[in-house]
């Protein structure tokens, strides 16, 4: 029998946290977007382990959703940070406070 | 046994892009450390039978979205080093490993009683004869058809987003001749001049 289904649930807990962790201390905001990938790498080895496990194929159909949806979230999170840094410089989330009132 | 070396060898990349993540000040290498942990994950996913879906995550991610990232990075100039030692808000780095942490255990610990519980094979089984290709696509375009369909229409509004939000926008319009004064016009023709350490 191969590696136990756990180990690799408890790597992905441990990258989940790593990125988590990232999201919260940097303050580049690419950074940040590729902590957020970093999270969603690590749930989508989560739903393969779990496919693995229960002998599903619906955890494997779902890991290719996320991946669809992580490809848009990546094209307009891009947008949206070259549009705001175009007109100004810096690339920390701290010189973000156009919305401040 | 060559189960174990797989997993160890990939875990440790995995883990090791990840830290290299978060703590590379420069945010190319942050990038290519994504790339390893993205590599680390599809050699993850073909140790459990998810062929389509390794090849995949090497296309999509390593391949698109890694690049895209590359490509902003150097469309924007800002691939500077970043001061990891500065730290604009007091006692905010402690909590947010705290907060790490806390999730971090918080998962193990609701996993202590059973790693997985739930009825196996709902949707179809993936051991068995057949292809794992197969397998997924007669899943993806029998019970999940509508959601694959509707996964086109998000990737078509993200095109139409990402194209509003990056194009240029039109000439001022003669009405509201004040609208362009306020643009800061001597920066944008400095992007070098751009300090990323506060």
């Amino acid at each position: 029998m191969s590696v136990p289904g756990a180990w690799y649930l408890a790597l992905a807990a441990v990258v989940f946290a790593i990125g988590a962790i990232g999201l919260l201390v940097r303050r580049n905001v690419l950074v940040m977007f590729m902590c957020i990938e970093l999270m969603l790498n690590a749930v989508n080895l989560t739903f393969v382990t779990y496919a693995r496990m229960l002998d599903d194929v619906g955890g494997q159909a779902l890991v290719f959703f996320v991946l669809v949806v992580a490809a848009a979230e990546v094209v307009v999170g891009l947008g949206i940070i070259v549009s705001i840094f175009r007109r100004r410089s810096g690339a920390t989330a701290d010189d973000l406070s156009m919305l401040k009132g | 046994m060559i189960d174990w070396a797989v997993f160890s060898v990939a875990a440790a990349a995995v883990l090791a892009g990840a830290l290299g993540v978060v703590f590379s000040t420069n945010p190319v290498h942050a990038a290519l450390m994504l790339v390893m942990t993205l590599f680390g994950v599809a050699v993850l996913f073909v140790a459990q039978a998810a062929h389509f879906l390794a090849a995949v995550q090497v296309i999509v991610y390593a391949g698109a979205i890694v690049v895209l990232f590359l490509f902003v990075i150097m469309l924007l100039g800002i691939d500077k080093a970043e001061n990891l030692r500065a730290e604009p808000l007091r006692g905010q780095r402690p909590l947010a490993f705290l907060a790490g942490l806390g999730v971090l255990t918080a998962v193990l610990m609701l996993a202590r009683g059973a790693w997985v519980s739930g009825a196996p094979s709902q949707v179809a089984t993936l051991s068995g004869p057949g292809s794992n290709v197969t397998k997924l696509a007669n899943a993806l375009f029998g019970r999940y058809l509508l959601a694959f369909e509707v996964t086109s229409v998000l990737l078509v509004i993200a095109v139409v987003g990402a194209v509003v939000l990056t194009g240029q926008e039109p000439a001022a319009e003669p009405t509201e001749p004040e609208a362009k004064s306020t643009e800061p016009g001597a920066k944008l023709t400095e992007p070098g001049a751009v300090e990323v350490t506060s």
